[in-house]
């Protein structure tokens, strides 16, 4: 290759001006005809061998050189008309409006420019209001677009030979007044007289299978060009009368204004037969699908794979099962050395069809073979040091595993592979929050790296157990979650085990050592959470309902597991295995403990029923009770304000404080009859242990099946009455019972009487409303912020500045605090005084 | 409005301690954040181009803290 080894020092915009584009053709294109009976392209046509070949075999006339090496050269038509370029309007206008339109000066004196200073935008505006040349003293008319390509002056239609005319006499000097650069850059250069053809390399034609020719939009808008040009030629020599040139001057006018944008508003877009528009020069730019956002912003990737996503707790963290037809097509190469040539022979053996085996083989040349029955003998005999065979996905291979939105640096994380047979992909229910994954139906994608570099890179800085600490709030970001967490805090709490059974279960979830197991016949609970941990930790944390939580010498002695302890986001227990063990070993205990948590499940048997929200039946009177003292002091207080006897609350008139009143009221009824459900439900209750572990759900939920719903609330008060005064037609208008407005009294299990379904269903259907309007609102808002703040950094000094080495901030947070080594923002001084002295 | 409490505090820098604080942060003038010269706060000190202004602002994480600007 001839690599040039220059810097660029400079780059200036300008435009090509007719000689150019007819110096840097190699070809003048004058017939709209593509091919000759042969197949061949016609000289002169716009498939011009001399602009480049897309054919194989071709050789390309103007460089010598074939298909995928001949970049392409530009041809060139000459006009029989100079044609507006739709683009240049702009400026064309512009200096229309700037020069007188006899003398062709600048509308200004010398004296005037320099009596003052003015920005171009001044001085452009300056020139746009001048009635009167200041240097022939006649009259200059205002001037208007006629969309999209016409200039109106006065009232008479301006020609574009008439403006060229115009153009050119204006001085160099007085052009760079207005801030163009004569050299690159002359007016009348907007209007083309000369039209580029651009390279057949850029709008290649494809050949369908039937043989047949179907050509780029960008060729057949071209070829549009040449027809009406010639047809205009002919007229023109022909001495046809004004009106059939003109309409033939418009025609191209419209097709060469199509061809550089077929989406201007005011210009009917160019068709094919069936009615789709072109696709012509600023739409292979533009927009999303364009070449900016679509080819080069974003790419296609090898190596890579996507499908769907369930669930597998008995694989580990940092695990991704694989189906075995994914790894049977993704590969990854391995060079042969003489100490693997035995173990890559096998794989060759095997062929592609067979696991685990080769799909592709590069022999020593460098030379690419696929691996099918028939070249395999030849390939085994090629075999030897330095060929590289690309064999296929093996477990414990290093893959890059991504769902989008990636909003965070924990949406790819580099994890092992675990062949697997069905159709998804499989990972651990405890990496979901990182992702932010459920498995309805989501798909998540998989990267696998080729070279040696790029696995200990993943390895180092993505693996899975590298990122348990969010960067956000230095929190974990994993943790155990649900079923590991109930089943945790039932072992820990409750349990006792023979010790047979015990053995059992810790062999399952990995551990084969038994000597931290105490050798009595039955085991409490807490000896077996004891015997995962390690002999060395000390731990001293709280649980969630806030009673101390002690391991001594790795001896859970106090207290019982739960989400505070385990827990995603503040697993204190997490995060101390973690800081203690390192990463590795971290992220195998977490592992463990979640393991043991879902094993005594699968033993133990776990089913939240609807006996859970069984209640008893003095339970029920005295809820009933309740409600009915509640519903006589809500009328009471209604009474009152239809009375005009109501205390009126501060800041608020009778009609707010009655709803206040009422609110209040009614939410404290709620309140105590969640307290009444909660202290007369059993211990043992699958719901209650799901609430208490922090598992899932809280008393409120129970509360609301077992007995009450509660009042239905749309923003911060109850539901609307609106303009017709109720919200039902069974009401009185202007009601007030609590019924009326939205107040549920029954629980889901009694089920609700169809106006509290329809008030559920209002608060129901307004809350998911709000949801899908806001997630693409927030989404959008967050790309934002991260753009803008994307290059900003903390130097060492604390300050934080951006890519100009400009101060945003003079210490960073103005605490200097580095949040992802906090605890949620805090630095928990006592933990380390006492971490201090314990080690001392 | 310059007494309003959500106004913080500003103040003007003489010659020495403006050199003290570009020094500190190893700057020029042109990449401190900006001040207009007719900032409503500042008008009293009859700003010129270039001076530092020192803001005292309350910070929820460390009550006070101390932002400077120069007047452009």
């Amino acid at each position: 290759m001839n690599y040039i080894y220059k810097k660029v020092g400079r780059i200036s915009f300008g435009l090509l001006s007719p000689e150019i584009i007819k110096k840097m053709a190699v070809c003048k294109v004058v017939t709209p005809e593509l091919y000759d009976r042969e197949g061949y392209p016609v000289d002169g046509g716009l498939m011009d061998v001399r602009m480049g070949v897309i054919d194989p075999g071709l050789v390309c006339p103007t460089d010598g050189k074939k298909l995928r090496d001949c970049p392409g050269y530009f041809g060139y038509m000459e006009l029989a008309r100079p044609v507006v370029h739709v683009k240049y309007v702009d400026i064309i206008i512009l200096t229309l409006r700037s020069f007188c339109r006899d003398c062709n000066k600048i509308l200004i004196t010398e004296e005037k420019l320099k009596d003052k200073k003015r920005t171009r935008k001044e001085l452009l505006l300056f020139l746009k209001n001048a009635k009167k040349c200041p240097h022939c003293g006649s009259k200059q008319y205002s001037f208007k677009i006629e969309k999209p390509t016409s200039f109106v002056e006065g009232d008479r239609r301006l020609s574009t030979i008439e403006m060229q005319a115009r153009f050119e006499k204006i001085s160099d000097n007085e052009l760079s007044m207005i801030g163009f650069d004569p050299k690159f850059f002359r007016p009348e250069w907007t209007i083309l007289s000369n039209f580029p053809v651009p390279p057949v390399t850029m709008r290649p034609s494809i050949t369908l299978e039937t043989g047949e020719r179907s050509e780029d939009d960008l060729t057949h808008k071209l070829s549009d060009i040449v027809r009406i040009n010639q047809r205009l030629f002919e007229n023109i020599n022909a001495g046809a009368p004004e009106i059939i040139v003109e309409d033939l001057w418009d025609l191209l006018q419209y097709h060469i204004t199509t061809y550089f944008d077929n989406a201007i508003a005011s210009v009917p877009p160019a068709r094919h037969r069936g009615g789709q528009p072109l696709k012509t020069l600023t739409e292979r730019i533009k927009s999303k699908e364009g070449r900016f956002r679509y080819n080069l912003a974003g790419k296609r990737v090898n190596f890579s794979a996507r499908t769907f996503i369930t669930p597998d707790p008995r694989i580990r963290f940092n695990e991704v099962g694989v189906p075995l037809v994914i790894a049977m097509e993704l590969t990854i190469p391995e060079r042969v050395t003489e100490w693997n040539i035995n173990y890559l022979r096998k794989f060759i053996e095997n062929g592609s069809e067979i696991y685990p085996g080769v799909n592709y083989f590069y022999s020593i040349d460098g030379k690419k073979k696929k691996v099918t029955d028939g070249t395999k003998e030849q390939i085994l005999e090629e075999l030897q040091p330095g060929c590289i065979v690309e064999r296929h996905l093996l477990n414990k291979d290093v893959v890059v595993f991504n769902r989008q939105p990636s909003l965070h640096r924990m949406s790819i994380m580099c994890h092992k592979i675990r062949i697997m047979p069905g159709k998804s992909f499989r990972l651990n229910p405890a990496v979901c929050t990182p992702y932010n994954a459920d498995f309805d139906g989501d798909e998540m994608n998989l990267h696998v790296p080729q070279t040696e570099e790029s696995r200990a890179e993943a390895e180092i800085l993505m693996d899975v157990q590298t990122q348990l600490i969010s960067p956000k709030n230095g929190l974990n970001i994993i943790g155990t979650t649900t079923d590991a967490i109930s089943g945790n805090y039932l072992l820990t709490k409750y349990l006792k085990i023979d010790r047979e059974e015990a053995i059992d279960i810790l062999y399952s979830i990995g551990v084969k050592d038994f000597s931290n197991l105490k050798s009595t016949k039955t085991l409490d609970g807490k000896d077996i959470f004891s015997a995962i941990l390690p002999d060395n930790l000390n731990f001293i944390g709280s649980s969630k309902e806030k009673k101390d939580v002690i391991i001594k010498n790795g001896k859970l002695t106090e207290g019982v597991i739960d989400k505070a302890t385990i827990g995603e986001d503040n697993g204190t227990l997490i995060r101390r295995l973690y800081a203690v063990y390192g990463e590795d070993a971290g992220i195998e205990l977490i592992n463990k403990i979640f393991r043991l948590g879902i094993e005594i499940l699968f033993r133990k048997g776990f089913t939240s029923s609807i006996s859970d929200t069984d209640l008893s039946k003095d339970v029920l009177a005295k809820n009933k009770e309740k409600l009915s003292y509640v519903e006589n002091k809500i009328n009471e207080t209604i009474d009152d304000y239809q009375k005009k006897k109501l205390e009126l609350l501060p800041g608020m008139s009778a009609e707010q404080t009655v709803e206040t009143l009422i609110l209040r009221q009614l939410n404290q009824l709620r309140d105590k009859i969640g307290e009444n459900v909660y202290e007369n439900v059993s211990e043992d209750n699958p719901t209650i242990i799901m609430a208490r572990s922090g598992a899932r759900g809280n008393f409120l939920n129970l509360a609301q099946m077992a007995a009450m719903v509660g009042q239905q609330a749309m923003g911060e008060s109850r539901i609307n009455i609106g303009y017709k005064k109720r919200t039902l037609s069974l009401y009185k208008k202007g009601e007030l019972s609590p019924e009326s407005k939205g107040f549920i009294k029954d629980g889901y299990k009694q089920g609700l009487t169809p106006s509290e379904f329809f008030f559920h269903s209002i608060t129901g259907r307004d809350s998911l409303m709000d949801t899908a309007l806001r997630t693409p609102k927030s989404g959008y808002l967050y790309r934002r912020l991260a753009n803008a703040l994307q290059d900003m950094r903390i130097e060492y000094d604390n300050t934080v500045r951006d890519a100009s080495g400009k101060i945003i901030q003079f210490n960073f947070g103005d605490d200097g605090l580095d949040v992802s080594k906090t605890e949620g923002g805090n630095v928990n001084i006592q933990r380390i005084v006492r971490e201090v002295k314990a080690n001392v | 409005m310059v007494e309003h409490t959500l106004i913080p505090e500003h103040k003007k820098l003489n010659e020495e301690d403006s050199e003290k604080i570009l020094k500190k942060f190893n700057i020029s003038r042109k990449q401190l954040p900006k001040i207009k010269a007719n900032d409503p706060a500042i008008l009293k000190f009859e700003p010129k181009k270039g001076d530092i202004i020192e803001i005292i602002r309350e910070s929820p994480t460390t009550g006070k803290s101390l932002f400077y600007r120069v007047v452009a």
